[in-house]
């Protein structure tokens, strides 16, 4: 694939945005990247849109022409992509793979979710759609509780505690001190975390994302048409997306997602480049053994490791690889369809040097996004 | 789920029938419509399978969905069958602290749910601890 350049990034606050609508949310994160971008709404040649469930969360589908009318872009092409949780990702890649085409010089992938207008329970329904729903969500199986099977084999085979579970959410919530855009600025203990309120043994409150309205924007484009706009941008220069058994007991491995293996090779091989030489990550942290098993799976620590990194800091800022500085799903917030933008969103903040007071040292990041219980998984890879 | 969703699936939900491939033998629960392995030259049909297997993973359920809150707490887990294919199931018959990784479980018949106070009335798999072998 041939590079393709990050020339705007918007993001609205994350959090239980009462006062914002759906609408509001993605036109206000469109708005910011175009002005980032320094470029005018006509310039744009396509919009990709990830969203789960308009259709649940607000009774409404057909996203696509909604948001193109509502950001005043008609009669831009408008193209809503779903893939759970992983929809954001996805958008990034469909705006890549247009761009690569050369069907279009600048293209918008957004990514935005509005969870809180309807009550709690419904978005846990809906959030158990991105499960297998004939043969798991049916027979009682939640979404917590997929992510808990995954927690209690992995501390089977490997060892792994529940003390560097909690250690995630730890590192996640100090790192969301520093984002203003973050829907916790709360610092929590491991003993908070393993004496909240059992959701699905072992997981706790505290191991698991919270609800959240957000949305997010990036501008890609072209290299050649790029330098209109901007002097210095950060590429993405590897993208990888793997499909796998939407049902967590067809996998191979309960602790591997192999679908984050096949899609992180994808992505290192096109942009020539190793696990090891990634030095930032926003991993997919939607409850802490999905980080645990994220860093193992994109090959930064070995199998079964990913808890004693973990408890040692390597993933801390200044550590080995600085994962979820943005406080990842977890502290930042997780608007489904919004994460894998944000995420992107993150990573080139860093590589600008534009990540105020949690900004590491970095020249290559990923970004690592995935659906339900590891039915898909996106990778992105950006330097600078 | 509606009436034609459910009686759709009733022969796995009821007795455990799932899909062998005459080409590579491959054995699928749930069952699957197409070979992945074989692909076009795969032939699925009909496997009985006989409900007997062990917990590979499992977690107790606290913040159940809608339905399941008068049940709550109770034991979820992917057991994998004697013949090999691994399913999500309820556990029952079981204590939250008795469960373990390997505990041998076999197949009972017993009501997954219902529709509201009027609609159809969902049964289905669970699965139990298996009597110790004489």
């Amino acid at each position: 694939m041939n590079r393709v350049a990050v020339i705007g990034l918007g993001l609205t606050k994350f959090g239980e945005m009462w006062d914002s609508s759906f609408t509001r949310l993605f036109v206000e994160a469109g708005a910011a990247a175009v002005e980032d971008a320094g470029m005018d709404g006509k310039d744009i040649g396509a919009i990709y849109i990830g969203n789960m469930s308009g259709g649940r969360f607000i009774d409404q589908e057909h996203i696509s022409s909604l948001i193109a009318d509502r950001a005043g872009l008609n009669p831009i092409s408008s193209t809503r992509v779903e893939a759970a949780c992983a929809s954001g990702g996805l958008a990034v890649r469909q705006a890549i793979m247009a761009i690569n085409s050369g069907m279009h010089d600048i293209v918008v992938a957004g990514g935005v979710e509005k969870m809180t207008d309807v009550l709690t329970e419904k978005t846990t329904q809906t959030l158990a759609t991105a499960s297998d729903t004939e043969w798991e969500a049916f027979l009682g199986m939640t979404f917590p509780g997929l992510y808990a099977m995954m927690a209690r084999r992995h501390m089977y085979e490997y060892g792994t505690t529940r003390e560097q579970l909690a250690m995630v959410s730890v590192k996640n919530h100090r790192n969301a001190m520093d984002n203003p855009y973050a829907q916790y600025h709360t610092e929590i203990t491991v003993e908070q975390v393993i004496n909240s309120p059992l959701v699905a043994d072992p997981l706790r409150l505290l191991d698991c994302s919270p609800i959240t309205d957000g949305a997010a924007c990036v501008i890609l484009a072209s290299e050649k048409k790029a330098k209109d706009f901007v002097d210095n941008p950060v590429y993405i220069t590897g993208s990888g997306q793997a499909s796998s058994t939407i049902s967590l007991h067809s996998r191979e491995k309960i602790t591997t997602v192999d679908a984050t293996v096949n899609a992180a090779e994808e992505a290192y091989k096109r942009a020539k480049k190793d696990a090891k030489d990634i030095q930032v990550a926003e991993v997919h942290d939607a409850f802490t053994i999905g980080e645990i098993v994220a860093i193992e799976g994109l090959g930064f620590f070995e199998k079964g490791k990913g808890g004693i990194a973990t408890e040692e800091g390597l993933t801390e800022r200044g550590g080995k690889i600085p994962v979820n500085t943005s406080g990842g799903l977890k502290a930042k917030g997780h608007p489904v369809g919004a994460t894998g933008v944000a995420q992107v969103v993150e990573i080139a903040l860093q590589l600008r040097g534009e990540a105020g007071k949690r900004q590491v040292d970095a020249d290559i990041g990923l970004t690592h996004n995935v659906g339900g219980s590891g039915g898909t998984a996106v990778v992105h890879i950006l330097e600078k | 789920m509606s009436i034609p969703r459910f009686w759709r699936n009733i022969k796995s939900r009821y007795d455990l029938i799932g899909k062998q491939c005459k080409s590579c033998k491959s054995i699928y629960f749930p069952p699957r419509n197409f070979c992945p392995k074989c692909r076009r030259i795969g032939e699925l049909e009909d496997y009985k399978l006989k409900g007997k297997g062990e917990v590979v993973t499992y977690t107790i359920i606290r913040t159940p969905p809608d339905g399941f809150d008068m049940v709550s707490p109770y034991i979820m887990g992917i057991v994998e069958l004697e013949e090999g294919p691994m399913l999500t199931t309820q556990i029952v018959d079981a204590d939250v602290n008795e469960i373990y990784i390997g505990m041998p479980v076999e197949r009972v018949f017993r009501k997954i749910g219902e529709d509201g106070d009027a609609g159809l009335i969902y049964y289905g798999y669970k699965f139990r601890p298996a009597p110790k072998e004489e």
